[in-house]
């Protein structure tokens, strides 16, 4: 990002920009910086608050009237406070009541895996109809797609590297994304659910089935000695964050 | 609230470890007065339209993003698992405030937007995005772009 910076102002336009990590900041000095103190991934701080957008933006804006000597590191003088609905643990939208919860087996798992999809699909079908947004569809596939392309690459069913004309691995990440937008879209259906990032992230690789499916396509992936192979399964799957859950 | 000494000491030392590029020469475009700053808003966040190829590792090139984008047609294919993607699930101004912008030109608090926005895939090498940054300016140029914004994820 700051990079970036650089290159556009030597050609002549004034930039501004948010920095999420300041340490990168201060290395990498960009002519005008705003460090703000939010999540990676949030850096406008909070979802559904446009009275503090603004006024993020218009702190990041105003550095454009410096005039050199640059460069300029201001920090955000607020947290992004106030984005939570904290409901406590997410209740997960399908009942696992008649499902086993500790499948041994890579065809029980596969199972649950199906069924957890078809329970999230009425979910997600009520989340499409609140919002006229969705985020999933960057694989161009559907989620039974997905579980199907899933349980085919365990089962050692696809042959090359590439599928539908892609390569195999970025399908694998792509599908993965998509999963995970699915699910969250799902799980932010039911009423006073958590906004929360963490909160939503550990709900995900802790609780579901499609956080061990993800898994076991990650183990697959390191199978494969193919260099696109091993960065999807040691980089581009699980975040690093939630590895300890299946660290064996 | 997100600090590096927040962080877990594997993440903050990965995040530490992360190389970052040093510049010998600081270039500094002179004041700007606000409400005649053309404003571009460009995204590290591996955005782009619906229907355009999605963003590969190591990619340097961006993706265009036009002012009056409809919001379902944004999505995100960053190759990083390692941020939050709810936020920008539940509001796309969380990562791309292209609305919250035009709220501010409504407001006069800047002069206007230029008519296409630009995404890039931060996982890259910045000096292997030089050329495309470089090239983009001139473009934007040509758009009366005199501000950018660049807001990373």
């Amino acid at each position: 990002m700051g990079g970036l910076s650089h290159y556009i102002e030597a050609e002549g336009i004034a930039t501004t920009q948010i920095s999420l990590i300041r340490e990168h900041t201060v290395t990498i000095r960009p002519p005008r910086a705003l460090w703000v103190s939010f999540p990676l991934g949030r850096p406008l701080g909070t979802p559904n608050q446009p009275e503090f957008q603004r006024d993020v933006l218009k702190h990041a804006l105003r550095l454009l009237e410096y005039s050199p000597p640059g460069p300029v590191l201001e920090d955000y003088p607020h947290d992004a406070a106030g984005d939570d609905i904290e409901a406590g643990a997410l209740a997960c939208p399908v009942s696992f009541g008649t499902i086993p919860q500790a499948a041994t087996s890579r065809d029980a798992l596969m199972q649950e895996f199906q069924d957890e999809v078809d329970n999230m699909k009425t979910w997600y079908d009520i989340a499409r109809e609140k919002s006229l947004r969705a985020t999933a569809g960057i694989s161009g596939l559907g989620p039974d797609q997905i579980a199907a392309l899933f349980r085919d690459f365990i089962e050692n069913k696809i042959a090359g590297p590439e599928l539908h004309g892609e390569k195999l691995s970025d399908l694998l990440r792509l599908a993965a994304e998509d999963l995970k937008a699915y699910y969250f879209a799902a799980i932010s259906a039911q009423p006073g659910q958590s906004t929360n990032a963490a909160t939503l992230s550990d709900w995900f690789w802790g609780e579901t089935c499609a956080a061990r499916v993800l898994n076991e396509v990650r183990k697959c992936c390191l199978n494969i000695a193919a260099k696109d192979m091993q960065l999807a399964g040691k980089l581009l799957l699980i975040p690093r964050s939630q590895m300890h859950r299946f660290e064996e | 609230m997100v600090r590096l000494n927040q962080y877990s000491e594997s993440e903050r030392q990965h995040l530490l470890d992360l190389p970052c590029p040093v510049y010998e020469s600081s270039p500094f475009v002179g004041g700007l007065q606000l409400r005649e700053a053309r404003v571009a808003l460009i995204s590290t966040a591996g955005l782009h339209r619906r229907a355009d190829r999605p963003f590969g590792v190591g990619e340097s090139g961006y993706r265009l993003i036009p002012k009056d984008i409809n919001p379902n047609d944004l999505v995100m294919s960053h190759i990083s698992t390692n941020f939050d993607r709810t936020g920008f699930q539940q509001d796309l101004n969380i990562v791309f405030p292209l609305q919250r912008l035009g709220e501010l030109v409504k407001d006069g608090f800047i002069g206007s937007l230029a008519e296409y926005h630009y995404s890039f895939m931060g996982a890259t090498d910045p000096a292997r995005m030089e050329q495309e940054a470089r090239n983009l300016s001139a473009i934007m140029k040509k758009d009366q772009v005199n501000a950018v914004l660049l807001v990373p994820v």
